[in-house]
């Protein structure tokens, strides 16, 4: 028996330990030194290396018991991991304190970037650019944390620097539609600049922009903890000062949430990256909690629109929340495609994820036969423009998710052609939100 | 013979504390040593170690630091600290206990008809 098969044998027993709630990468390495001492004693005293290998696996004991105990003995060790031990081998940079204070240091050049901003802008240039001061942070650290070579560097600084200018001195008057659209496309676009740097330039890698989709459910999950106890602390401290006659909600207005938004989105990020497995567990609980959910509320959501509600004279408003309601069951797609284990058999969960992407694609249709209705009566606009546009970016996915899905369900293609489709078709959400951006504002004369 | 599990889960403290006293080891090695102690009699699932370890560094009763071995792995050596001693000498100190009871109980009349070996003739 060769050599490399043990090699193969230990490599396959380190990976399914690794896979082990509350056994740390260290505890890993400790009882492959055992492991690898004892066949080396066995062969020694004349059994082969497969006996071997075979013997002291079974003395080291059931993985699961031991990793068990690891888990009494470490109660704390899934937290500790969180902040302390990063445990992934990786080449990334980013170690203990070194890397926290690179993330304190962003978090607090963001902070100060927000308070210039508040202090430099007007209400509605601020809430335009907003996002942009935060994301090259993230951008940065991430930068930092890839040792993101010089091109990549240049690409996401230039685009960034772009974009800000574009959005800050575009001639935006205060009620215009399109300054509402750059708006809400810019943190968009500005997310996907982040992802460059997250993937560390190798933004051609289905499985490293998977590793984003990933990190952006997780990262969402992490901010809103983070809020929640945020938002606790300062209804707290305002209520308290309160009690002893002071008004503190000036003093948490200008400085407090200036400082703390930006350090919230900087520490989730750091968090997510620091350790994956506490949210990873939780992921797949989520989008199987919320897909049947989801679900409900889309044929509810078609069965009032059958039934009149607003089809004769479809309201803005609708438009709007439907087209939210798309995005949310895309991001849910997204995030249970991420969470989905490559091997596991086709199950329920993915016939519901099918009935999932059929209902969208009805109501996307249902949005899309409207918005064309609407340009026929009213003309062209620049919210229609955008709304018909991300339908139509929306349909595509959907049409060609609920195809894969469904030759998934009857076994004729492989959750990876899935997951290939969604990661290819990652930029064109980008690309449309740059598109609304740059080229609506100007054609529809910044009305 | 086998040694029934809890007995074995009680000395396991004493006897790797004690092994360690004896000057710095790592995890192999300890095991190797309680299985030489026990003349092969003790039956131990090797990776309950590795936690038994990790609680007794938490205890504050062992120190330990990574190295490498000769062929240049990682590998963790574990020492006694003095707290460890001390806790050690408290545990040999229970076990006296126990052992002089158990050595009277074995002592008494019923009992030693039922000692290994009585039965063959070669008793006491």
């Amino acid at each position: 028996m060769a050599e490399a098969d043990v090699e193969s044998q230990i490599g396959r027993w380190r990976g399914y330990v690794q896979r082990h709630a509350g056994v740390s990468g260290d505890d890993v390495a400790e009882m492959e030194d055992h492991l690898r001492e004892q066949i080396a004693d066995l062969a020694a005293a004349g059994l082969s290396d497969t006996e071997a290998f075979m013997v002291a696996i079974t003395r080291l004991g059931s993985v699961d018991e031991i990793s068990r105990e690891f888990a009494r003995e470490h109660s704390g060790r899934l937290w500790k991991q969180l902040v302390l031990a990063p445990d992934k081998p990786t080449a990334a940079r980013g170690r203990g304190s070194d890397e926290f204070a690179v993330v304190l240091i962003l978090a607090i050049c963001s902070a100060v970037a927000v308070k210039v901003g508040l202090a430099a802008l007007d209400g509605v240039t601020f809430a335009l650019v907003a996002s942009l001061l935060v994301t090259p942070f993230l951008g940065g650290y991430f930068a930092w944390k890839r040792r993101l070579g010089r091109a990549p560097i240049a690409v996401v600084i230039v685009v960034f620097a772009g974009l800000a200018a574009l959005v800050g001195l575009y001639p935006h008057p205060d009620t215009a539609d399109t300054a509402a659209l750059t708006g809400i496309h810019t943190p968009i676009v500005a997310w996907f600049l982040v992802g460059l740097a997250y993937v560390g330039g190798q933004w051609r890698s289905d499985q490293r922009r998977m590793d984003f989709v990933r990190f952006t459910g997780e990262f969402i999950v992490y901010v809103a903890l983070l809020a929640l106890g945020g938002g606790v602390l300062i209804a707290l401290t305002i209520g308290s000062f309160s009690a002893v006659g002071v008004d503190a909600s000036g003093f948490v207005g200008d400085w407090v949430l200036p400082a703390a938004v930006p350090g919230a989105m900087l520490i989730a990020a750091w968090l997510v990256e620091a350790k994956q497995s506490v949210i990873e567990n939780l992921a797949p609980v989520l989008t199987r909690v919320f897909t049947p959910l989801t679900i409900l509320m889309l044929l509810a959501l078609l069965g009032a629109y059958a039934a009149g509600h607003g089809a004769a004279d479809p309201d803005r408003t609708l438009l709007i929340m439907m087209d939210l309601v798309l995005v949310l069951v895309l991001g849910l797609l997204l995030f249970a495609i991420s969470a989905r284990e490559p091997g596991a058999p086709v199950g329920v969960f993915d016939r519901l994820q099918l009935v999932l992407v059929l209902a969208a694609l009805v109501a996307d249709l249902l949005m899309l036969a409207t918005m064309l209705r609407r340009i026929a009566e009213f003309g062209w606009s620049a919210n229609r423009i955008a709304a018909l546009g991300i339908n139509l970016v929306l349909l595509v996915n959907l049409t060609r998710s609920g195809w894969l899905s469904l030759a998934l369900v009857r076994g004729r293609r492989t959750p990876a052609a899935l997951e290939r489709w969604q990661t290819g078709y990652l930029p064109v959400f980008g690309i449309w939100a740059a598109a609304v951006i740059v080229v609506l504002p100007p054609v529809f004369g910044f009305a | 013979m086998r040694i029934d599990k809890d007995l074995v889960a009680a000395a396991a403290t004493p006897l790797v504390l004690g092994i360690l006293a004896d000057g710095e080891s790592y995890g192999y090695a300890i095991l190797k040593q309680v299985r030489e102690l026990s003349g092969g009699e003790m039956e131990w699932t090797d990776g309950m170690l590795y936690p038994l370890l990790h609680r007794l560094e938490r205890q504050g009763y062992v120190t330990s630091a990574w190295g490498a071995s000769p062929s240049g792995r990682k590998r963790k050596h574990y020492a006694l600290s003095d707290a460890g001693r001390q806790a050690l000498a408290e545990r040999r100190r229970q076990w006296a206990v126990v052992d002089s009871a158990l050595r009277q109980v074995w002592r008494l009349p019923s009992v030693r008809l039922a000692a290994p070996g009585a039965a063959m003739g070669t008793g006491l």
